[in-house]
């Protein structure tokens, strides 16, 4: 009690005076700023210990038959190419079936805002389905084509990826049609246009270079599921193309082959992933340049 | 029939266009409304099928089904206490890790970072979101797991294996994998997306309130302790909660670091399963309408309502937190 005016006196200064608190003070701010230096050093640290770990391990498969061969036996040099293929043909698929709808969904929920009630259910829902566990999207596809079809086939794989991807989609479109300007919608309508070609023809063109950019990211987030396809396209060891048949997939690939014991599948699933994660990354720096350039372009 | 009578109020070119306009909006709107009540459907679908498929796990065990840490296929004796408690555990792990850390380059960019080395880093953390989960979990089983099996969990026993009470948590043989491990790699892959939300909401603070603190002599610290963050309080606890969720559902990287069995006990360094991890672990080698898909089926319900609840509380928290 007796101490408590006396400290109060000689901090009047503040911060620039010497002094107890002010010491105490600095010393803080200094201990605060090591700490947040060290948290973004390791969070670095972290994306280049899985990048470098990536590329010194897959780095040594990376050859033209990996690229050539489909998978095969231990020890018989197979490489990943139905991987590759059924991939990216799940993927594209996925996009072109959620693309559309994605895009009429967002469009629905920025335009249609007299709808009331519904339009805010159908934006709480589509967040919903943005963060459901990706597996349970496998379950769900499973449940419903696989199991009355009886077979596993790339096509469920496509579906169950296109759920993930809808949501996306909506996300994007609708925040980029808010940010069309006002006075843009109205200029077109004052020239007579109808509803929906000033969306269409307005609206979406003046907001595309967002809306392809979260299509991007949409597309690199779905080319690394795992989850959803292993119950859905399951994988296959040989060469398909075929959408009603099991489809091999680089993400299956990489979860069957590094849980193995042989070497050479390991040595697989290193490369499996040294590529996806190169897909991955370089489309999301892709769209990112993209919108920067887009962004900047408008202004 | 009564179409010639509108027609001569104005000229029939124009009457078409206007017609067909109004045709178009009409094809347009119902497309719009049938892709939003879409989405409806799918996701009452999930929930349907998942419910449905799991009822007869429900029925059959009653409520002892979140009690029970039975699985058994053999003896067809399933519960959930032991993947629920897995999951929640390991999501509690990754959030003791990551909103530190999230907190930390979220502080560090806003405050700290020299601006050209500031968009550079950004970009970093976010292509770390970006990173598929398998990686993280071939990088979490080949790098992590034997780092944690020679020298953290050792050291961590050796320090705190013999506090009283907490000492419990830290004690078993360093397998390596288990719950602290698949704690450890969810928060890695959380980080981010708290980290980002958190960077938002830090620059959206309106800068005269911080100026005005830093003009008292503040220091960065206290701007942010007692300015930044009771202002956005809400939003940055919308942010953790978005993460929350994406680390209960996230399934590759913890079927591949947790170790996968069905055991319960005070030690994080014992292996344990998720519900994501056991449905993708389990799901193959179950039969059509038997009794454990059943029960699979009935955990990813249970799983669904958990991050429903989780993302419910994370809309609330960045609605007011936004709108405040």
């Amino acid at each position: 009690m007796m101490s408590a005016p006396q400290s109060q006196s000689t901090d009047a200064g503040g911060w620039q005076r010497g002094g107890a608190q002010a010491v105490r003070r600095r010393l803080v701010e200094r201990f605060v700023s090591l700490l947040c230096n060290m948290a973004t050093v390791v969070v670095l640290f972290v994306l280049f210990s899985i990048l470098w770990t990536l590329i010194t391990r897959g780095a040594g498969g990376l050859s033209l038959p990996t690229f050539l061969h489909s998978t095969a036996a231990p020890g018989s040099g197979g490489g990943l190419a139905n991987a590759i293929i059924g991939s990216c043909e799940q993927t594209g698929l996925a996009a072109l079936i959620g693309t559309p709808i994605g895009m009429m969904a967002g469009i629905y929920l920025s335009e249609f805002g007299q709808d009331g009630r519904i339009v805010s259910l159908v934006r709480f829902v589509s967040d919903m389905l943005l963060s459901v566990p990706s597996i349970l999207v496998g379950l769900f596809i499973y449940l419903i084509i696989v199991e009355p079809a009886g077979h596993f086939s790339g096509m469920a794989g496509t579906l169950a990826l296109a759920v993930l991807f809808i949501p996306i989609v909506v996300r994007t479109t609708e925040d980029m049609l808010r940010l069309v300007p006002r006075a843009m919608r109205e200029a077109a309508y004052a020239l007579g246009a109808p509803g929906w070609r000033v969306i269409l023809n307005v609206c979406l063109r003046s907001a595309r270079g967002g809306i392809m950019t979260g299509i991007l990211l949409a597309l690199a987030r779905i080319s690394g599921e795992t989850a959803p396809l292993l119950f859905t396209s399951l994988g296959n060891l040989n060469w398909s193309t075929n959408l009603n048949a099991p489809m091999a997939s680089l993400p299956v690939t990489i979860y069957q082959y590094a849980g193995s014991a042989y070497d050479d599948w390991v040595q697989m699933a290193w490369t499996g992933a040294l590529l996806i994660t190169v897909a991955v990354l370089a489309t999301n720096i892709l769209a990112r340049w993209w919108l920067t350039r887009n962004g900047s372009a408008q202004q | 029939m009564e179409l010639p009578s509108t027609i001569t109020a104005g000229d029939g070119a124009a009457m078409d266009k206007n017609t067909r306009g109004r045709f178009g909006d009409l094809v347009f709107g119902m497309i719009a409304r049938l892709a939003g009540w879409f989405i409806l459907l799918v996701m009452a679908g999930i929930v349907i099928v998942l419910a449905s498929g799991g009822w007869r796990a429900f029925s059959t065990f009653g409520p002892g089904f979140f009690t029970s840490t039975a699985w058994n296929p053999i003896s067809d004796h399933f519960g959930a206490a032991t993947s629920i408690f897995g999951t929640l555990v390991t999501t509690l792990i990754a959030l003791v890790f990551a909103v530190p850390f999230a907190f930390g380059v979220a502080f560090w960019l806003v405050e700290m970072a020299p601006p050209a080395l500031a968009r550079f880093i950004e970009t970093a953390v976010q292509l770390l979101a970006a990173v598929p989960s398998i990686i993280f979990g071939m990088w979490g089983f080949f790098i992590v797991v034997p780092f944690m099996a020679h020298y953290i969990e050792p050291m961590v026993t050796h320090y705190l294996g013999h506090v009283p009470a907490i000492g419990l948590l830290f004690r078993g043989a360093p397998y390596g994998t288990g719950l602290l491990t698949g704690g450890l790699i969810l928060a890695i892959m959380i980080t981010p997306f708290i980290c980002s939300v958190m960077t938002d909401v830090f620059v959206s603070i309106p800068a005269v309130l911080k100026e005005s603190a830093f003009g008292l002599g503040a220091t960065r610290w206290e701007v942010m302790r007692q300015v930044v963050l009771p202002w956005s309080r809400q939003a940055v606890m919308g942010g953790i909660m978005l993460g929350t969720g994406r680390a209960l559902g996230e399934t590759m990287a913890v079927t591949f670091v947790i170790g996968n069995s069905n055991r319960m006990g005070w030690s994080l360094f014992a292996p344990g399963n998720t519900i994501a991890s056991l449905i993708a672990l389990e799901f193959p080698e179950s039969s059509a309408g038997s009794l454990k898909l059943s029960a699979l089926l009935a955990l990813g319900a249970i799983l669904m309502i958990i991050s429903f609840i989780t993302l419910a509380c994370s809309r609330i928290f960045l609605q007011r937190g936004t709108s405040s």
